[in-house]
């Protein structure tokens, strides 16, 4: 349990996916400019996360990696090569039947998210952690931890980025960094505040 | 003839996809720290991207458009799939640096967003243009980055010593700060700080007008 715990904590704040390794960063500084929206995208990514992640982890484990195909009967078949293609693919489909979902079931947060829904196939912080978690042969459990943990990274870094930038709005930037410059600047100072977390061993 | 000329080179400055765009920034960050990793990605990414534009835009007509999403992934995903496995077998060392970056190169918001933006309304020929223009784009920015970063960081260009450090017995002592990931936002915002005041047109309405009575003014 305690394993589990420090590796929820270790995706939100030590190995943030948006402020440590800067995945998904087009959505970041593009939606992050009201709090409201940033939220329902916020929560998106995280509900996203928490059931591709997983997914493909099964997938990669019993259809892709080396040998995977064993109890098919094929021991020395390697599709590990078609990863980057099931991954994304899974990615596309799951958002499309979330958006069938929500839109029968949960209407209130349907209308909240719109357009950001689809948007977020094409979240590198998604296919990024599915990635990730190939690389460091996370089990099925390890994975759901470590997809939902990064979501929730995602979320806090995307909602603390809105809320300065609803400020800035009335301060006096010069006009050459006004808009996207001023915002690579405090992305920056974000990432740098986010590196205290960086030695800490759990 | 200037057409084919605005859609190679506009990309480079006035109409750049970091710059102007807002596309492709995760990887302009992460892959930074060296010149030679940071080409090699540029190549990547100019590649994929041209071909992608040239196939999505062959292929265009025939595409529903509501399934076009489904399709256009697919055909950047294999096209990155065969950049990977080249990558792998002629430059091991660097793709093993690059990491997931290769494989993100399916989420680049440049290649998706220039085969919805461009190629899905012209014809073959330009839509591959548009491609390697946007490329280039981003590998100016890319480069400027990595190469500023790679000369102040550990005093060297692609690997060749530039700055004699101090460990080795010279007198340039490195900036540690450069070769950590926030130094590339600093350096991109103030890439887009020169390039806005270079190119005027490019700087952003200010949201909120600051009134006369504010003590600013009067400094």
């Amino acid at each position: 349990m305690e394993y589990y715990l420090s590796l929820f904590v270790r995706a939100i704040f030590i190995e943030n996916i948006a402020l440590v390794f800067f995945l998904g960063m087009c959505t970041f500084i593009a939606i992050s400019k009201k709090i409201e929206t940033s939220l329902g995208l916020g929560i998106a990514v995280v509900v996203v996360q928490t059931i591709t992640v997983p997914v493909n982890n099964l997938i990669y484990q019993f259809l892709l990696a080396d040998g995977a195909l064993a109890w098919a009967g094929f021991p020395e078949v390697d599709l590990s090569f078609l990863g980057l293609l099931s991954y994304i693919g899974v990615i596309a489909a799951m958002v499309q039947i979330l958006e069938m979902f929500l839109d029968k079931y949960v209407p209130a947060l349907y209308n909240s998210l719109g357009v950001f829904l689809p948007l977020i196939t094409v979240n590198c912080a998604i296919l990024g952690s599915s990635l990730f978690m190939v690389e460091r042969e996370y089990t099925v459990k390890q994975s759901t931890v470590f997809g939902f943990g990064s979501g929730v990274g995602f979320w806090l870094a995307i909602v603390a980025l809105a809320a300065i930038r609803e400020r800035l709005k009335y301060s006096n930037v010069p006009p050459g960094l006004r808009g996207l410059g001023i915002t690579f600047m405090i992305t920056g100072l974000m990432a740098m505040g986010f590196m205290i977390f960086g030695g800490i061993q759990l | 003839m200037s057409n084919v000329k605005e859609i190679l080179f506009g990309p480079l400055f006035s109409n750049n996809p970091i710059g102007l765009q807002i596309l492709g920034i995760c990887s302009a960050l992460a892959v930074t720290t060296k010149m030679s990793v940071a080409i090699v990605m540029c190549i990547a990414l100019t590649v994929v991207t041209a071909f992608s534009n040239l196939f999505i835009s062959m292929i265009r007509n025939r595409i529903p458009s509501s399934i076009r999403i489904i399709v256009q992934m697919t055909i950047i995903a294999s096209l990155v799939i065969v950049v990977d496995q080249v990558l792998g077998a002629v430059a091991y060392d660097i793709s093993k640096q690059l990491s997931v970056f290769v494989g993100l190169i399916i989420t680049n918001c440049i290649v998706m967003g220039r085969a919805e933006a461009f190629a899905m309304q012209n014809p073959p020929g330009l839509s591959f243009l548009d491609g390697i223009g946007n490329g280039l784009g981003y590998s100016v920015v890319l480069m400027s980055v990595a190469a500023i970063r790679e000369l102040f960081g550990s005093g060297s260009m692609f690997g060749i010593e530039i700055l004699p450090l101090v460990s080795q017995g010279g007198w340039y002592t490195p900036m540690g700060m450069m070769l950590l990931p926030p130094s590339a936002f600093f350096i991109i915002g103030l890439l887009i700080w020169a390039l806005r005041v270079w190119r005027k047109e490019q700087v952003e309405a200010a949201e909120f007008k600051i009134g006369p009575h504010t003590a600013m003014s009067h400094s």
